[in-house]
C-alpha cells in the first residue's frame, strides 16, 4: 500500500515536473511588442501550464488502465461490480470548480490590467488621471473619446484595405504608423461588411463593424514593423487584406508625419 | 404486455418492399431509418471530406493558387455546414437515437413512426439542394456562420439555397428532437424506471430539449435573413439601420447549443460502449445524469462567447466567460467517471474500445484549450483564428466523429449480423489517430502566431507547418480506405456475430441479430441493470 502511495506521488510529480519545464521552455507565442502583450503571454503561460498538468494526467490514466487492466488471454468474466463512488465525485466536483473558478478570477484580473473593464465612454476623464491603464476593449463612441494627449487615429475598412486617417495632420495613410511607447487611440468604421483589426504581436483584436464604430486603444512599446491582419471572413479577398504598422522612434514618427501633413483647408 | 404504436403501421407492413430495397422506402422501422441516416449521413461526410481535402491543398501553399478565391470561400462554407447538418447531426441523433432508443425504452418503434419518416427525408432533397447551388450561380460564401452585411451582399441565390436548406435540416431535427423527447418519456416498457434508463437515454433526452429549444431561434433568424436578401428589409442591414450584432447574437444562440447537439449524444454513446468493452458498471451513473442536465442547462447561456471581439460590453463578456468555464465541471465529470469505469476493469483492446479512449484523450484537449478560449484576454488574442479551428475540430472530430466510428465497430454486428474485421479495425484507428493529430495540433501554434481562419492565403513563413498539417489530412483521407473495404468485405464474408457477440447487458442485444422487425418475437426483456457487470445474478 506504501508502495502504491510512493507510486503516485513519483507519477504526480513527474507530471507537474514536465508540465512547468514545458510551459516556461517552451514557447508559442510571438513577439511582444506592446504593453498588452507580455500580460497576455503571463495568462497563456498560467494557462499551458494547467491545462498541461490535466491533459498529462489523464492520458496516461487512460493508457495505463488500457494497459494494466487489458483482458489477458486466459481471463474470462468480468471486472469488479464497481458502480460508483460518492466521495471520489465529491473531489472531483469540488477541485475542478476551484480550478476553474480560480482560473476564471485570475483572468478577470488580468483582462482588468488590459484595461478590458474601461467604460470607454467615460475615457476623457481617465485619460487626464494620467492612469497607466491601457485598453483593447470596446464601446459605443461619443466625440469627447479622443482626448489631446493621446494618438487618435480614425480606421476605416473596406473590402479589402485598411485606411488611416490622421485628423491632426489631416492627412489618410495606408500605413498605420505610431510612435513607440506612447498610448494609441482608435475609432474604426467599416464602409461595407464586417473586417476585424488583429496585431499578434500586441496581442489585441477588434471586429471593424459598419454601422456601429469600435474603439480599440494600444501601446507599442518596440519598434519594427508588425501586420495588421483582417481576422473576419470579408470576402474573397480577405486571406489579402492585410496592412503594417510601424512603431518607430518619436523623433522618425514626426519626421514621416511632418512629411505628409497637409495643411487644414478653411472654407 | 406488448405495447402497439401504431395500428395503421402493422397493417402497411406488407406493403413495405423487403431487402436492401427498403432502405429506399419511407419505411416506418425506426432501424430502417436510422440506417438510412447512417449511410446518407456518412456519403455526406466523403463531400464534405473533399471538400476538406481541396482546403488543405489550396493552403499547402501560401498563395491562392489551387482555385479562385470565391470558390475557396464556397467550399469552407460547404465543408461547414455539411459536416455539422447533413453528418455529425444527424448521425449521432438521427442514426444511432433512431436505432437504439426504441430498444432502449423497450418500445417497438418510435412514438411517431411517419413524423420520423418525414425528417429523415427532409434531409436527402434538402442536402443535394446545397450541393447543387455550386452549379447555378456559386454557393453561399459567407461562411456556415453567414455574417450580415457579408452573407447579404455576395451573391443571392447561393445564399438563398443556403438558408432554406438549412431550414429545412433543422425541421428535421426538431421533428426528430419531439419524436425522442415523446418515446423516452412515454414510451417505456411498463416498470422502466427513468434512473434505469441507459445513458443515451439521457444523453438523447438532454440534446431534443436543446434542439427543441434552440432550432427555433435559427429558423426565425435566417427567415429574417432572408428577408434581408430577398426584400429588402432591413433588420440586419446597417445601411437599412439593422443591427448586425444581433444576428450573431441569435445565430449563436442556437449554434452554440448545436455544439452540445453534436457531442452530448457521442457522450451517451461512449457511455454504452466502454462498459461493454471493460467489463464493468459504468461508474457514476447518478452524477453521469446530473451532469449531462448540468450541461444542457449551462449550454443555452454562453453563446455570447462567440463574440468576445464584437460589440459587446463588458459586464457581458465577463459574465459568458464564468459560464463557458463552468461547463468544464460538469464535462470533467464525465471524463473522471469515464476513466473509472475503465480502471480495473477486463479491458478487452478493440478498435471500439481504441476508437473510445482515441476520443477520451483528444475531447480533453480540445475541452483545455476549450476553457482557455473562454477567457475573454485570451480569446481576444486568437479568436477567428487557426486555433479556433484546431480547438473545434478536437471537439467535433477527434470527438464526435471518433464516437461515431467507435459506434460502428460496436453496433456492427448487432444491424447485419456479422463481426467487422478487427485488424483492419485497428489499422483504421491508428491512421485516423496520427492523421488527425497530426492536422490539427500544429494549427493551434498557426493561430497563436498569426494565421487567421478562412483565408486562401497565408504569410509564407507557415507554410511548412501548414504542409505538416496538410500532410494530416491526407492521412485522414486515406484512413476512410481500410473503413469501406472493411464494411464492404464483413458485409458479405464477415464471421457470423450471433445475437450478442460482446455478451452486452443492454435490451438491443437481447434479441436477434439483425432484430425482427418489431424488435422482439415476444415481449420487450425488463432490463433493470444496463450496466450489472460483475455482478453474481447477470
Amino acid at each position: 500500500m506504501l508502495n502504491k502511495n510512493i507510486y503516485l506521488i513519483l507519477i504526480i510529480s513527474f507530471v507537474f515536473a514536465i508540465s512547468f519545464w514545458i510551459g516556461f521552455n517552451v514557447n508559442l507565442l510571438p513577439a511582444e511588442a506592446s504593453i498588452n502583450a507580455p500580460i497576455y503571454d503571463e495568462l497563456f503561460k498560467i494557462l499551458f501550464i494547467t491545462g498541461l498538468i490535466i491533459f498529462i494526467g489523464m492520458t496516461i490514466a487512460v493508457i495505463y488502465s488500457l494497459f494494466k487492466f487489458r483482458k489477458r488471454n486466459d481471463q474470462i468474466g468480468d471486472g469488479i461490480a464497481l458502480e460508483g463512488n460518492l466521495s471520489l465525485e465529491i473531489v472531483w466536483t469540488i477541485i475542478p470548480s476551484i480550478i476553474v473558478l480560480l482560473i476564471g478570477l485570475y483572468s478577470y484580473n488580468i483582462y482588468d490590467r488590459m484595461g478590458g473593464m474601461q467604460e470607454l465612454n467615460h475615457n476623457h476623464e481617465m485619460m487626464s488621471s494620467n492612469s497607466e491603464k491601457i485598453w483593447a476593449g470596446i464601446s459605443q463612441t461619443s466625440d469627447n473619446a479622443m482626448a489631446i494627449n493621446n494618438l487618435s487615429i480614425e480606421v476605416s475598412a473596406m473590402q479589402f484595405a485598411f485606411l488611416f486617417n490622421y485628423p491632426k495632420g489631416n492627412f489618410i495613410s495606408g500605413e498605420l504608423h505610431v510612435p513607440v511607447d506612447q498610448k494609441v487611440s482608435m475609432k474604426m468604421e467599416s464602409k461595407d461588411v464586417i473586417h476585424a483589426f488583429w496585431v499578434p504581436e500586441f496581442r489585441i483584436k477588434q471586429d471593424i463593424i459598419p454601422g456601429q464604430p469600435t474603439i480599440l486603444n494600444f501601446t507599442p512599446t518596440k519598434v519594427g514593423k508588425y501586420p495588421i491582419i483582417c481576422a473576419e471572413l470579408c470576402g474573397p479577398y480577405h486571406g489579402g487584406m492585410r496592412a503594417s504598422i510601424i512603431v518607430e522612434e518619436e523623433s522618425d514618427y514626426n519626421e514621416w508625419f511632418n512629411k505628409n501633413k497637409k495643411p487644414e483647408v478653411n472654407l | 404486455m406488448t405495447i402497439s404504436i401504431d395500428p395503421q403501421k402493422t397493417n402497411n407492413e406488407s406493403l413495405q418492399p423487403k431487402g436492401w430495397l427498403r432502405y429506399f422506402s419511407f419505411s416506418l422501422d425506426h432501424k430502417v431509418i436510422g440506417i438510412q441516416y447512417l449511410v446518407c449521413g456518412f456519403l455526406f461526410y466523403l463531400i464534405g471530406g473533399t471538400l476538406a481535402s481541396a482546403i488543405r491543398i489550396e493552403l499547402a501553399s501560401p498563395m491562392s493558387d489551387f482555385m479562385p478565391r470565391d470558390v475557396y470561400n464556397q467550399v469552407l462554407t460547404l465543408h461547414g455546414t455539411i459536416m455539422i447538418f447533413l453528418w455529425i447531426v444527424p448521425v449521432v441523433n438521427g442514426a444511432f437515437g433512431n436505432y437504439l432508443i426504441p430498444f432502449y425504452v423497450g418500445a417497438r418503434d418510435m412514438a411517431f413512426p411517419r413524423l420520423n419518416a418525414v425528417a429523415f427525408w427532409l434531409i436527402p432533397p434538402s442536402g443535394l439542394m446545397l450541393v447543387a447551388s455550386y452549379f447555378v450561380e456559386g454557393a453561399a460564401q459567407a461562411g456556415w456562420t453567414a455574417y450580415p452585411p457579408l452573407s447579404i451582399t455576395t451573391p443571392q441565390s447561393g445564399q438563398i439555397i443556403w438558408i432554406l436548406s438549412v431550414l429545412l435540416l433543422g425541421g428535421s431535427s426538431i421533428f426528430g428532437g419531439i419524436n425522442f423527447i415523446a418515446t423516452i418519456i412515454k414510451l417505456r416498457r411498463p416498470g422502466l424506471k427513468l434512473m434505469q434508463l441507459p445513458m443515451y437515454c439521457w444523453a438523447m433526452l438532454g440534446t431534443s430539449l436543446l434542439v427543441v429549444l434552440s432550432t427555433p431561434v435559427l429558423a426565425g433568424t435566417l427567415i429574417l435573413l432572408s428577408f434581408d436578401i430577398i426584400a429588402n428589409t432591413g433588420f440586419f442591414n446597417p445601411v437599412l439601420g439593422g443591427n448586425v450584432v444581433v444576428y450573431q447574437h441569435l445565430f449563436w444562440f442556437y449554434s452554440h447549443p448545436a455544439v452540445y447537439i453534436m457531442v452530448l449524444p457521442a457522450f451517451g454513446l461512449v457511455s454504452e460502449i466502454l462498459p461493454v468493452h471493460a467489463r464493468k458498471p459504468l461508474f457514476g451513473y447518478t452524477t453521469m445524469v446530473f451532469s449531462i442536465m448540468g450541461i444542457v442547462v449551462l449550454g443555452l447561456v454562453v453563446w455570447a462567447h462567440h463574440m468576445f471581439t464584437s460589440g459587446t460590453p463588458p459586464w457581458m463578456r465577463l459574465f459568458f466567460t464564468i459560464a463557458t468555464a463552468f461547463i468544464a465541471v460538469p464535462t470533467g465529470i464525465k471524463f473522471f467517471n469515464w476513466v473509472a469505469t475503465l480502471w480495473g476493469g477486463k479491458i478487452s483492446i478493440n478498435s471500439a474500445m481504441l476508437f473510445s479512449c482515441g476520443f477520451i484523450i483528444n475531447f480533453v484537449f480540445g475541452g483545455i484549450t476549450g476553457v482557455a478560449l473562454a477567457q475573454v484576454p485570451f480569446d481576444i488574442h486568437v479568436h477567428d483564428t487557426y486555433f479556433v479551428v484546431a480547438h473545434f475540430h478536437y471537439i467535433v472530430y477527434g470527438g464526435t466523429v471518433f464516437i461515431i466510428f467507435s459506434s460502428i465497430y460496436h453496433w456492427f454486428p448487432k444491424v447485419s449480423g456479422k463481426m467487422l474485421n478487427e485488424k483492419l479495425g485497428i489499422i483504421h484507428f491508428i491512421i485516423t489517430f496520427i492523421g488527425f493529430n497530426l492536422c490539427f495540433a500544429p494549427q493551434h501554434w498557426l493561430g497563436l502566431n498569426g494565421m487567421p481562419r478562412r483565408v486562401a492565403e497565408y504569410d509564407p513563413q507557415f507554410q511548412f507547418v501548414n504542409q505538416i498539417s496538410s500532410l494530416g489530412a491526407l492521412l485522414m483521407a486515406i484512413s476512410t480506405i481500410p473503413f469501406l473495404v472493411n464494411v464492404f468485405l464483413s458485409v458479405r464474408n464477415g464471421k457470423d456475430a450471433g445475437d450478442n457477440p460482446w455478451n452486452a447487458l443492454t435490451p438491443e442485444w437481447l434479441t436477434s441479430s439483425p432484430p425482427p422487425v418489431e424488435n422482439w418475437e415476444g415481449e420487450a426483456p425488463l432490463v433493470e441493470e444496463p450496466y450489472g457487470y460483475g455482478k453474481e445474478n447477470s
